[in-house]
């Protein structure tokens, strides 16, 4: 288990209180001047050895993110935009950072401004969250008042605004570009990549978008050095990680513990075991709603980083760990699921569109035991249909967990779906050709 | 995608009264000149909190005003985000999450509470009007399920019978204490604390 003395978020259960006076003594503030005195290259290099990952769900490595910044600043402003949309089923660390560590965020997001030249930084929290944003505000207010923000932000010489924007229930504004379009008061729809928003971002100008946890961790990781970062944890999978911890375990909670921390560890240890005992485990969500599920036998050894869950197959995502067991049906679990991804799509490109709500009728028929035999197989080729073929990655974090459950839980799918086929094939021919006019000659 | 329409019975007009024009103009300056179409979202939940809780027609058509843009980029804007209530949900407006982590901890028992205590449909008025309620996609409180929103507030860790408590003290007119009703302390795990013990009730 991780020291008490390297956790990052000492703040996390409000012990302390998130005023600045009880941030300054935690160590927040104490000697930002010293950091950004050593200059930008010194940043981005400590964090480029520090192999910190993005803790947004996509793991890009966050220092060289800063390094596709142009050097120099053109005719266009530089923007810095934390992305605090965070709508991940499972998933709820942020809004800790938000409301008891908001003092690491602002400074986090001084050191990270200065780092991409950039003078004025939005913070999107989803709407929800409003009570929580009004405590980010009143820390703001606070910080501005002593001067740690605004002309020259706490003695650096750096000028720095900080903004937050609310959004409005949209899943989809997690997604970097769509988070662009929704600041620049529009629908939150993905834009094509390239151009990515390194270049031309927000309001066309080059842009750097960040995970709040990303950027809270920024400050302690310079403090202490990138080599004491990168010494826990294991190579290229490095540091600390706030895990969410929900489901059917005793004590549901949010736990900061070292990367490729064993999944067993976290269940028992820190969240009081599953509910009816570790054999009742049925199944485990790992990182978050959109990655595939992974059954009991392998929960045993798994340990929880970026890379031994990719090659499982799923992924560590967001760290939202939903724990799932026996007493659950899990094909509705996972309807259910389908169903947040078809009412969260965002409708611009017709596979997802379409195929979310596809995926979700056809989950609920089999919850209840009304489909056919084939249409097991049908259901894992309109997963096939959607992934990779969206603008933006919801396809495949809407078809992956249907595909998880695919891959792991078949039999139970069959066993209880076996109605006859509606209509009898008489060759083998795709499903998507029209029967009766195959069956008609010259058609 | 979500089917959004707006209300039927519409107010003929809408303008923001002077406390919520200062609101108003203090969010237009937080973005760049020229880029005032950014303040559209804040300025939609303006007039939502001025005019009980929804978003009328006229309200959009005077924010396109406002903000020099055309009325259907709001309009856009106003349908396509979820929390923007296009018509009449009551003073107070409950959202129950029913998203998997949720679910699976009895989020369906917070359904059959509001069913219970304030109408057999959701989006449905209670008899006084006062109140409506909602299922909703994932609040972002996991590890508090099965919770749901009031207005802006979190009540977390609930059951059916704490549901049906802070329903009826909604439908006489009070304000519940929002917060977690299993006084557990935020998102820390009951009982058996084993991180940062130095500060353990500090």
């Amino acid at each position: 288990m991780l020291k008490d003395k390297d956790r990052i978020f000492q703040n996390l259960y409000n012990d302390l209180g998130s005023d600045l006076i009880s941030s300054q003594k935690r160590g927040d503030w104490v000697d930002t001047k010293e950091l950004t005195d050593k200059g930008r290259d010194w940043i981005i290099n400590e964090i480029k050895s520090s192999e910190l990952r993005g803790r947004g769900g996509a793991g890009f490595p966050t220092g060289l993110k800063w390094s596709f910044a142009p050097k120099e600043v053109g005719s266009r402003p530089h923007y810095l935009v934390i992305n605090g949309d965070e709508s991940e089923p499972g998933t709820c660390k942020d809004r800790d950072i938000l409301r008891f560590e908001p003092h690491k965020l602002i400074e986090g997001c001084l050191i990270a401004s200065y780092a991409v030249q950039a003078h004025v930084c939005y913070i999107y929290i989803r709407g929800e969250y409003f009570v929580d944003g009004q405590k980010l505000q009143v820390a703001i207010d606070e910080a501005y008042k002593k001067k740690l923000i605004g002309k020259n932000a706490a003695g650096t010489g750096w000028d720095l605004d900080i903004y937050i924007h609310y959004g409005a229930g949209a899943y989809i504004c997690g997604e970097e570009t769509a988070l662009l379009e929704s600041i620049e008061g529009k629908k939150g729809q993905p834009r094509l990549k390239p151009p990515f928003p390194a270049l031309i971002g927000l309001y066309g100008c080059p842009t750097i978008i960040n995970n709040v946890e990303t950027i809270a961790v920024v400050p302690t990781i310079l403090r202490r050095g990138g080599k004491w970062f990168a010494s826990l944890g294991r190579e290229r999978n490095t540091g600390t990680k706030i895990f969410c911890i929900s489901g059917n375990v005793n004590n549901p909670c949010n736990v900061e513990e070292e990367m490729n921390i064993p999944l067993k560890e976290l269940i028992e240890v820190h969240a009081g075991g599953v509910i009816g005992g570790w054999d009742n485990l049925q199944a485990v969500i790992p990182g978050g709603s959109s990655m595939p599920l992974i059954p009991k036998n392998k929960c045993e050894t798994l340990t929880m980083d970026f890379d031994s869950l990719m090659a499982e197959k799923s992924g560590l995502g967001t760290a939202g760990i939903v724990v799932i067991n026996k007493d659950q049906d899990i094909i509705k679990c996972m309807a259910r699921i389908a169903r947040f991804y078809k009412h969260e799509s965002c409708g611009q490109c017709t596979p997802c569109r379409e195929g979310s709500g596809w995926m979700w009728r056809m989950l609920e028929r089999m919850a209840k035991g009304e489909a056919t035999k084939d249409e097991i197989e049908m259901l894992g080729d309109v997963t096939n249909q959607i992934a990779g073929h969206t603008i933006c990655a919801f396809g495949e974090g809407s078809s992956w967990p249907v595909q998880g459950l695919l891959r792991h839980f078949k039999k139970e799918i069959e066993e209880r779906n076996n109605l006859d086929l509606i209509v009898e094939k008489k060759n083998t021919i795709p499903y998507l050709v029209d029967q009766h006019l195959l069956d008609k000659k010259n058609a | 995608m979500s089917l959004r329409r707006p209300a039927k019975d519409q107010p003929e007009n809408f303008e923001f009264n002077s406390s919520s024009l200062e609101a108003a103009n203090t969010i237009v300056s937080k973005y760049p000149k020229g880029k005032q179409q950014s303040a559209v979202m804040a300025l939609l939940y303006i007039a939502q909190r001025q005019n009980n809780n929804w978003i009328p027609l006229a309200a959009m058509k005077y924010i396109a005003k406002f903000l020099d843009m055309p009325y259907i980029k709001v309009y856009e804007v106003a349908t396509f985000y979820t929390m923007y209530n296009l018509s009449p949900v009551g003073k107070y407006f409950i959202q129950v999450c029913t998203t998997t982590p949720c679910m699976i901890r009895g989020a369906n028992h917070l359904v059959e509470a509001c069913k219970e205590k304030i109408s057999e449909n959701e989006c449905e008025l209670s008899n006084d009007k006062s109140c409506s309620w909602m299922e909703v996609e994932c609040l972002g409180a996991c590890v508090n399920a099965p919770m749901m929103q009031i207005n802006d507030d979190y009540y977390e860790d609930l059951d059916k019978d704490k549901t049906l408590k802070i329903l009826e003290k909604i439908l006489k007119g009070e304000t519940p204490k929002p917060g977690s009703y299993r006084g557990r302390v935020n998102n820390e795990p009951e009982n058996n604390r084993k991180t940062l013990m130095d500060y353990k009730n500090a």
